[in-house]
């Protein structure tokens, strides 16, 4: 597939005319060969030390996420504090990637976070609807770059997209792009609002052509989330964007994963589709919420030797 | 002239359909995880591994809150459809070699605490002489989940089960007996308990026991089976890691008066101030 990707992809577009044709010149997605490769590599055994650095791994790829109305600066605190030292009980602990929270919430994180190393990642851009005229949309990302977030997730308009207006999707990511700054972007595609995975597959390389440093699968407010099948066409898109352009993009799986078991089947699609490159907290992240505490559970479990249970975690 | 070769067909000989026995977890009865069995009075039971007992406690954990907060009458009536299942099921009880005599006392032990549902409360309840404007008032809560292991006979099986589930506590048990309690797990999943509120996990106790004393997420442990001493020792010393409330009986007679002692064991008591004079 590669090599046929390869050959199709020689003329990245240069016009929207060349993007629309570009797009749908993309390969088709084989459904049913990609739901059977992700079912298969989800039965992989992972156990004891393995297991214990796959965690290890996983709590340093999470972006721990509170994205609710009724955030409050308190919640948003301790959250912070949480991902800055995820099990109080064992320092051995690693902390998460990054806390991920609204806007007005950013500057709240930034007192707890800044120095630390922990990434702090705002949504903007109408999330989660994406639906606010594009100035608004800049604005809210220029806010949320200034209260100090260093990583934005925007969502894309999937209205002009489903419409086949391409060009507009562009042109929304190339601005905000700008109006991030120094700070990384995320762009996220809302898998489940796409239908397809050809609709997913053109949706990755339209956010990469425009400039995202990350591909994210959802907002984790649809029905449908981040599922296996979706997550394995875009590691395929970013690993053939790099062959193809040499610029690295990370990937981000959001919503719905919420065990350990899930997080390391996930590990494993990285690592048996675009390899070693990619396991890395810099270029793979796990949007979530309830999966810390799972992680923790089972890192409990190996540091202890017994069962954990959720009354010694924090729920937020 | 030859024979017509369908007349030398024997009649076919029917094939009988033999039952595994299987565990019994959040309501339904899967295979042990560990895929393992093993053979008791010649039928196949799953032999339950410790990650069996680790998801007997999550279905137990989730059934739990729910089963608490249903009515002291709901659950009443629950446990005392319980004993009509059995009533109903006799004979497959006493197929398995249970003695008619002990089915009855079964069913009038279920009985019995159903009936204590809703009375218990009154029983072990207060309302406390306090030194202020203030009604106080103790009242008896479940402590969580509570792993039992559990003694081979269906009466001693019920006598531990039914006390800890008729005041709001989840279970997951170890059953030494695995015919009849899997029988009784079949009554359960027909008797209206919720799923996860009993969970019956059958193998080897002194395998499965030391994970569920160990466990964070269990807050009571009956020994009642448990008899031998050494083990027994090392699961209260376990179970004290997290401050398990732990009973231990002793094994023996369960036809006497229980009394209220094995709901008691696993009540915690809450205590409420409130104003009054306003």
């Amino acid at each position: 597939m590669t090599a046929t990707a390869t050959s199709r992809l020689s003329a990245l577009p240069d016009s929207a005319v060349n993007l629309r044709a570009f797009l749908h010149g993309l390969p088709g997605v084989d459904k049913v060969g990609v739901e059977a490769r992700a079912a298969a590599l989800g039965t992989r055994s992972v156990k004891t030390t393995a297991k214990a650095r796959a965690i290890d791994l996983a709590i340093r790829m999470v972006d721990l996420t509170t994205l609710e109305g009724a955030d409050t600066p308190g919640k948003v605190r301790a959250l912070s504090a949480k991902a800055l030292r995820p099990d109080p009980a064992d320092p051995t602990c690693p902390t998460v990637g990054a806390i991920c929270v609204y806007p007005a919430m950013v500057p709240v994180a930034y007192e707890v976070l800044k120095g630390s190393g922990v990434h702090l990642a705002s949504v903007a851009t109408a999330f989660p609807s994406g639906q606010a005229p594009l100035d608004v949309k800049l604005a809210d990302t220029r806010d949320a770059v200034a209260g100090g977030a260093d990583e934005i997730d925007m969502v894309i308009s999937r209205g002009a997209f489903l419409a086949g207006d391409y060009a507009k999707v562009f042109d929304e990511i190339v601005a905000v792009k700008e109006a991030c700054g120094s700070a990384h972007l995320k762009v996220i595609l809302e898998t489940g609002e796409l239908a397809t995975y050809d609709n997913v597959r053109r949706a990755s390389w339209l956010a990469m052509l425009a400039g995202a440093d990350f591909i994210k699968t959802s907002t984790g407010k649809v029905p449908v989330a981040a599922t296996l099948p979706v997550t394995l066409v875009m590691l395929e898109a970013v690993r053939d964007f790099r062959a193809q352009t040499g610029r690295q993009i990370g990937v981000k799986p959001a919503g719905g994963i919420r065990t350990t078991k899930d997080a390391i089947k996930y590990l494993v699609l990285i690592n048996e589709t675009v390899g070693d490159d990619w396991l890395s907290p810099d270029w793979f992240r796990f949007g979530a919420s309830s999966l810390l505490n799972d992680l923790l559970m089972q890192r409990t479990k190996l540091t202890t030797g017994h069962y954990a249970g959720p009354d010694y975690f924090t729920l937020d | 002239m030859p024979k017509s070769p369908k007349a030398a067909l024997k009649e076919p000989t029917r094939l009988s359909v033999r039952k595994t026995y299987k565990l019994y977890i959040g309501g339904s009865f899967p295979r042990s995880e560990s895929g393992r069995t093993y053979l008791v009075d010649g039928d196949n039971v799953a032999l339950a591994s410790r990650k069996d007992a680790r998801d007997a406690v999550v279905a137990a954990r989730a059934a739990q809150p729910k089963w608490a907060a249903a009515t002291a009458y709901n659950r009443g009536q629950v446990v005392y459809r319980i004993a009509e299942m059995v009533e109903a099921r006799r004979a497959e009880f006493t197929a398995l070699g249970v003695p008619a005599d002990e089915v009855t006392a079964a069913i009038d032990r279920l009985v019995w605490y159903a009936g204590w549902s809703d009375k218990i409360a009154q029983v072990t309840g207060s309302a406390n002489p306090v030194a202020g404007p203030y009604f106080n008032l103790s009242s008896p809560e479940p402590t969580g989940v509570i792993g039992v292991i559990a003694p081979p006979s269906l009466l001693g099986l019920v006598s531990v089960v039914a006390p800890a589930i008729v005041t709001g506590n989840t279970v997951v048990a170890l059953a030494a007996g695995p015919q009849v309690a899997v029988t009784l797990a079949e009554v359960l999943a027909t008797s209206d308990v919720p799923g996860g509120v009993v969970n019956i996990l059958t193998g080897h106790a002194a395998e499965t026991a030391p994970w569920l004393a160990s466990h964070d997420d269990v807050n009571g442990l009956d020994l009642t089976a448990v008899d031998d001493a050494e083990l027994a020792t090392e699961l209260e010393r376990a179970a004290a890691g997290t401050l398990k409330r732990v009973r231990r009986p002793g094994s023996g007679d369960f036809t006497g008066d229980p009394g209220t002692a094995p709901m008691t064991a696993f009540l915690e008591t809450k205590t409420v101030w409130h104003p009054k004079g306003f």
